[in-house]
């Protein structure tokens, strides 16, 4: 008796566009399996339980945000894919968020949900750069990009606009810090992309943070039919004839299915061919390497820091800022840090302040500060030093993020501080399996999610759609593009 | 059932996979697609709901039929009538 499972279409990796593709595909009454490695959903953008209280990983907001009956956006298109009304995300606004350039941030440009206060702010900082940056948002406003758009560096493009490198790193800082896997430059498709969802669009988030996202995704999941195996990676994909003919899982099981996505990322994903027993010289050998070259794996990947406070930030002079990105060197420097942490840039959140609705507020005040790292010296630490390490860079971070934020005395801030904790690259691979800790993934992206196997494909941060909404819609995208969309419905 | 029914059946449907859209004004004649905000891909979620929700099977060669809710209403409400029929 054959007791493999065959299902229409495998997901690897229970991530938001792991979720997300499982939902649209489920909907359309596909068969679905989900298989997770980990033990808890979402990926990149998850959770994690520590002294009994619960820390996000990843969203520090999300982006994308449009207020109600605005059309025609990634948010709207996502919310209508997956059948979610607006309301069961509950997204509250930013108050504001600045970039702060300068060794006390003395040039600081505020941005909000209405774009005109950045516009504003530009114009107020740099008159002279006025023109050039409204060409430059306009460009970005009606540019229309496709898969097969060659790449183009984003700093070339914003240079024929800015002629000021403050404001060019300016620019720049932000959209690299939340979402470039690129080093010191972003392709300009995406530099768009992430000028539209942070700047001309805007920031939100739940009261509840990821796991309210994660708990509609799982529910609508599970309501769709949808199957979900959760402790269980896939360990290979055996493939012949130039498709994923079986997944073999961590347990040894075997499954089959007719369509495999992936959204584990390209070099990881690639990883698992690679076991799969290739004759050397086979037409798959030949696929492989050329995947081989084109999945090379990034090298940009954080530290963070999170402080929980028995207060309201606000109740410390730290009410107004929801995200900080800060800078405090002659240029900004978007690279893998020949130190341990790079602690000159980096991004603050400050998760308490959101417009939440009357009433509501976390119950706990929350600082945390991200910074960019170096692998390597993460990796090769042994433990007591790597706690050791932590406890240095934690405070090397947060003082120098303090330096962008209103002054607060250091014996205040130590008694209303009630726990803290950080993260490094080694437990972004120990949890994620990304390679290098590469939160951002490679710095080639799969626009259209092929493999060079006919029945596997990317999705997620690989395929090249970044933050919360981007890789839902990822999701979506890849399970439409390759698996529901008929050949002769076009677009006209 | 009748071409109205199958218009309002349409609208319903459109209505759940599109609720940002006002559909208070859709003008029968037109196509969809030039009032409304709807891609192939909301196309497909209709044909979905419509396999889903009524047992309808819209087979791709006939898609263009869906254009316009009178082109809806003369292609689909003989299948409904066919389904009633048989049922």
């Amino acid at each position: 008796m054959n007791t493999r499972s065959h299902y229409d279409v495998a997901i690897i990796g229970a991530g938001l566009s792991g979720l997300a593709a499982g939902i649209r595909l489920a909907h359309f009454g596909k068969r679905v399996c989900i298989f997770e490695r980990h033990n808890v959903p979402g990926g990149l953008n998850s959770f994690y339980s520590l002294g009994g209280r619960k820390y996000d990983v990843g969203l520090h907001a999300v982006t994308n945000y449009v207020r109600p009956g605005v059309k025609g956006t990634p948010l709207g298109k996502l919310l209508r894919q997956l059948r979610i009304d607006r309301d069961e995300f509950g997204l509250c606004e930013q108050k504001q968020s600045r970039i702060a350039f300068g060794a006390r941030g003395e040039t600081s440009l505020t941005f909000t949900n209405d774009f005109s206060v950045f516009e504003g702010e530009v114009a107020r900082v740099f008159p002279a750069q006025a023109d050039g940056f409204r060409r430059l948002a306009e460009l970005i406003r009606t540019t229309v990009f496709t898969p097969d758009d060659p790449v183009v560096s984003a700093r070339e493009v914003v240079r024929r606009h800015i002629t000021d490198p403050l404001l060019e790193d300016m620019l720049l800082c932000p959209l690299l810090f939340y979402g470039s896997a690129r080093e010191n430059d972003v392709d300009f498709s995406q530099f768009a992309l992430l000028f539209q969802s942070i700047l001309l669009e805007g920031l939100a988030r739940p009261l509840e943070g990821i796991r309210l996202i994660l708990r509609v995704l799982l529910d609508k999941y599970r309501q769709a039919g949808g199957e979900r195996r959760m402790k269980c990676g896939v360990a290979r994909i055996e493939a012949r004839g130039g498709r994923a003919v079986e997944l073999v899982l961590d347990n040894g099981e075997e499954v089959t299915a007719d369509e495999v996505l992936s959204s584990i990322g390209a070099p990881e994903t690639a990883a698992l061919l690679r076991g799969a027993g290739f004759q050397p010289g086979s037409d798959e050998a030949h696929g492989l390497e050329a995947r081989a070259t084109f999945a090379a794996p990034g090298r940009l990947t954080f530290v963070e820091t999170a402080s929980v406070f028995d207060c309201q930030p606000a109740d410390l002079g730290w009410g107004d800022d929801t995200i900080v990105f800060f800078n405090d060197s002659a240029r900004f420097a978007y690279e893998p840090p020949t130190d341990q942490v790079d602690p000159r840039s980096g991004v603050i959140c400050i998760p308490n302040n959101f417009n939440f609705a009357q009433g509501q507020r976390m119950p706990e005040g929350m600082l945390r500060v991200t910074c960019l790292a170096n692998y390597d010296l993460w990796s090769s630490l042994p433990e007591e030093t790597y706690q050791a390490d932590k406890q240095r860079w934690f405070s090397t971070v947060q003082t120098s993020a303090r330096r962008f934020l209103p002054a607060v005395g250091d014996a205040a801030l130590a008694a209303a501080t009630i726990a803290t904790d950080m993260f490094t690259p080694r437990t972004i691979e120990r949890f994620t399996g990304r390679v290098n800790g590469a939160i951002y993934g490679a710095p080639r992206k799969s626009l259209h999610g092929d493999t060079g196997l006919a029945n596997l494909h990317l999705c997620g941060t690989d395929q090249g759609l970044l933050g919360i909404v981007g890789s839902m819609l990822s999701g979506i995208t890849m399970a439409n593009r390759h698996i529901l969309r008929p050949t002769t419905m076009q677009d006209s | 059932m009748t071409k109205d029914d199958c218009k309002k059946l349409v609208l319903d449907i459109i209505a759940d996979i599109a609720p940002d859209e006002d559909l208070s004004n859709v003008k029968p004649d037109v196509r969809l697609r030039d009032q409304l905000q709807l891609d192939s891909m909301d196309f497909l979620d209709i044909v979905m709901e419509l396999r889903k929700r009524n047992g309808i099977e819209v087979p791709e060669a006939d898609y263009g039929h869906l254009a316009s809710l009178d082109s809806c209403a003369d292609y689909l409400t003989p299948k409904f009538n066919a389904l009633a029929a048989k049922g």
